[in-house]
């Protein structure tokens, strides 16, 4: 009954996410709003894992062994998301992604020059 | 868990979150963020998963929220201004409807899970007396599916090459600076200096451990890694240069003993990774002894970045 | 005799819990309510470290074994030091970037 509740939470997380995702222009809270949907999808499984149960074990202990490498591969996803963006930070000046950014950033280029 | 403590809990989880998304200050994001990680911990507790519980109050908190406090304070004082200001009202209102039926689709789809439900946890408690291991998640990690955990060992060093990959030309084969302004009598050099022992210690009893509770190589890497963060944030020790022989060694150590055995065990028992009979547990052993090392350097180095600076003198 | 103890320890617990939870409240009230960041991480380790105390010792009536007594007991040293150190530094970086 209550990992039902959490499963329902996580499908709440992965709409949350998805919101941050959509509506963040910047792309540092991009990068959060898509670990936020990572770890929805992560609930999901392990509410799939709950309800394996058996009398002797907690949960079913193969989804929660692929939860541990999926937290870990999230987290290097995660690194080298932000290694993108440092690296576009130097490079551009701006973490924009828009087109705006690019163009404020070509017509400060043409008042310098 | 039961009743009022998962609806509260819950209740923290998508608060949090919500706040999450709608902050508009990085900084505050972030810390929010870490709080959410280890609310989530809380969570994994309550389905009963301790193992994935500590990995992710170790990585998806703490090692992740690092990461992430790091890039704030790297990105700041730039660029930000230029980024217009939130999105226009239609965006918004589309963002809000896709969200809404994401999670009305997934609601009705966990709704549709077949009770009972399919397990494997039998298959994995009758056999588990074979691998001898107690814990049955890091049989399941290191003998029934021991390939996923190779495979993602060299998924870690993909990423870092990918992350190297980044370094601008001037910088290649130089260090990673992730040194903070700080005081070498300080208490950031005092607390990198009495910590460590403690960390390596408490690591390698969660390595020993995880064979019959809860805990593993990877807790424990995680552990190694941020002492070895700590000790280079304090600029008590500076990061190996990228391009060192040496730590390209320690990188490919723990995949490449991994292998090998895999190798062995297609020799000896007939298939990759399978282990021959009674020497599985020995073998378990050495995986975890030789892929924790590697594991704890991967994820600092993911975490210290590329290199940046060419240095005047090497 | 021993189903009285359980009671007894198990009363101890909720009550140490509860003290240390509403000392852990009333440091987040001082977080949101004070008015500047030393004042703020004042309230936080006078009142969370005090928290985190009454947390353990309540914890402490319900270990099974004189080993997870200790691991409570040093989790709990571990903590209180680390905040310390935090706080520190924390307070370090106001009052450096306060300025002279």
């Amino acid at each position: 009954m209550n990992e039902m509740w959490l499963g329902y939470c996580a499908a709440g997380l992965i709409g949350i996410g998805l919101y941050g995702l959509i509506v963040n222009p910047q792309p540092l809270h991009k990068i959060l709003a898509f670990n936020i949907i990572g770890t929805g999808v992560f609930l999901v499984c392990a509410v799939v894992a709950r309800r394996g149960a058996v009398p002797g074990m907690g949960g079913d202990p193969v989804p929660q062994a692929l939860l541990i490498t999926a937290i870990v591969v999230a987290f290097a996803a995660s690194a080298l998301a932000v290694a993108l963006l440092v690296r576009l930070f130097e490079v551009e000046g701006s973490t924009s992604l828009d087109e705006e950014g690019a163009s404020a950033k070509a017509d400060r280029d043409e008042r310098r020059a | 868990m039961n009743g009022a403590p998962t609806l509260a809990l819950i209740a923290l989880i998508l608060g949090l979150a919500l706040w999450i998304v709608l902050a508009r200050e990085t900084f505050a994001a972030v810390a929010g963020f870490i709080a959410y990680g280890l609310l989530l911990t809380l969570a994994w507790v309550g389905l009963s998963a301790v193992d994935v519980a500590m990995t992710e109050a170790a990585i998806g908190a703490g090692l992740t929220g690092a990461l992430l406090i790091g890039a704030a304070s790297r990105l700041r004082g730039g660029g930000y201004a230029e980024v217009r200001t939130r999105r226009g009202l239609a965006v918004r209102v589309l963002a809000i409807v896709a969200s809404v039926g994401v999670t009305a689709v997934l609601v009705v789809c966990l709704g549709m899970l077949p009770e009972p439900s399919p397990t494997l946890a039998p298959l994995v408690a009758d056999n588990l007396a074979a691998t001898g291991v107690g814990n049955p998640i890091t049989a399941v990690l290191l003998a029934f599916r021991a390939m996923d955990t190779l495979l993602e060992a060299i998924v870690l060093l993909f990423a870092l090459i990918a992350v190297w990959s980044l370094t601008p030309d001037a910088a290649w084969g130089q260090r990673p600076d992730i040194s903070h302004d700080v005081h070498p009598q300080g208490v950031l050099a005092y607390v990198a200096r009495v910590l460590p022992p403690i960390g390596i210690v408490i690591a390698v009893y969660i390595l020993w451990v995880g064979a019959d509770a809860p805990g593993g190589k990877f807790q424990g890497a995680t552990i190694l890694a941020s002492m070895w963060l700590l000790v280079m944030m304090a600029g008590l020790a500076r990061a190996p240069p990228v391009g060192s022989t040496g730590l390209r060694a320690w990188l490919v150590a723990g995949p490449l003993v991994f292998v090998a055995i895999g190798l062995y065990g297609a020799w000896a028992a007939g298939a990759f990774l399978a282990y021959p009979d009674g020497v599985a547990k020995p073998l378990i052993v050495v995986i975890e002894i030789a892929l924790m090392p590697s594991l704890a350097v991967t994820l600092a180095l993911l975490l210290a970045g590329a290199p940046r600076n060419a240095e005047a003198a090497p | 005799m021993n189903a009285l103890l359980e009671r007894v320890l198990d009363a101890w617990t909720v009550v140490a819990v509860s003290a240390g939870g509403l000392f852990f409240l009333a440091g987040t009230v001082g977080l949101l309510r004070f008015p500047d960041s030393l004042t703020r991480l004042h309230a936080l380790t006078k009142a969370d470290n005090l928290g985190l105390g009454l947390v353990v010792l309540g914890l402490l009536a319900q270990a099974d074994s004189v080993l997870m007594g200790v691991k409570l007991i040093l989790i709990w040293g571990l903590l209180m030091w680390a905040s310390a150190a935090v706080s520190q530094l924390i307070a370090r970086t106001v009052h450096e970037a306060k300025g002279p």
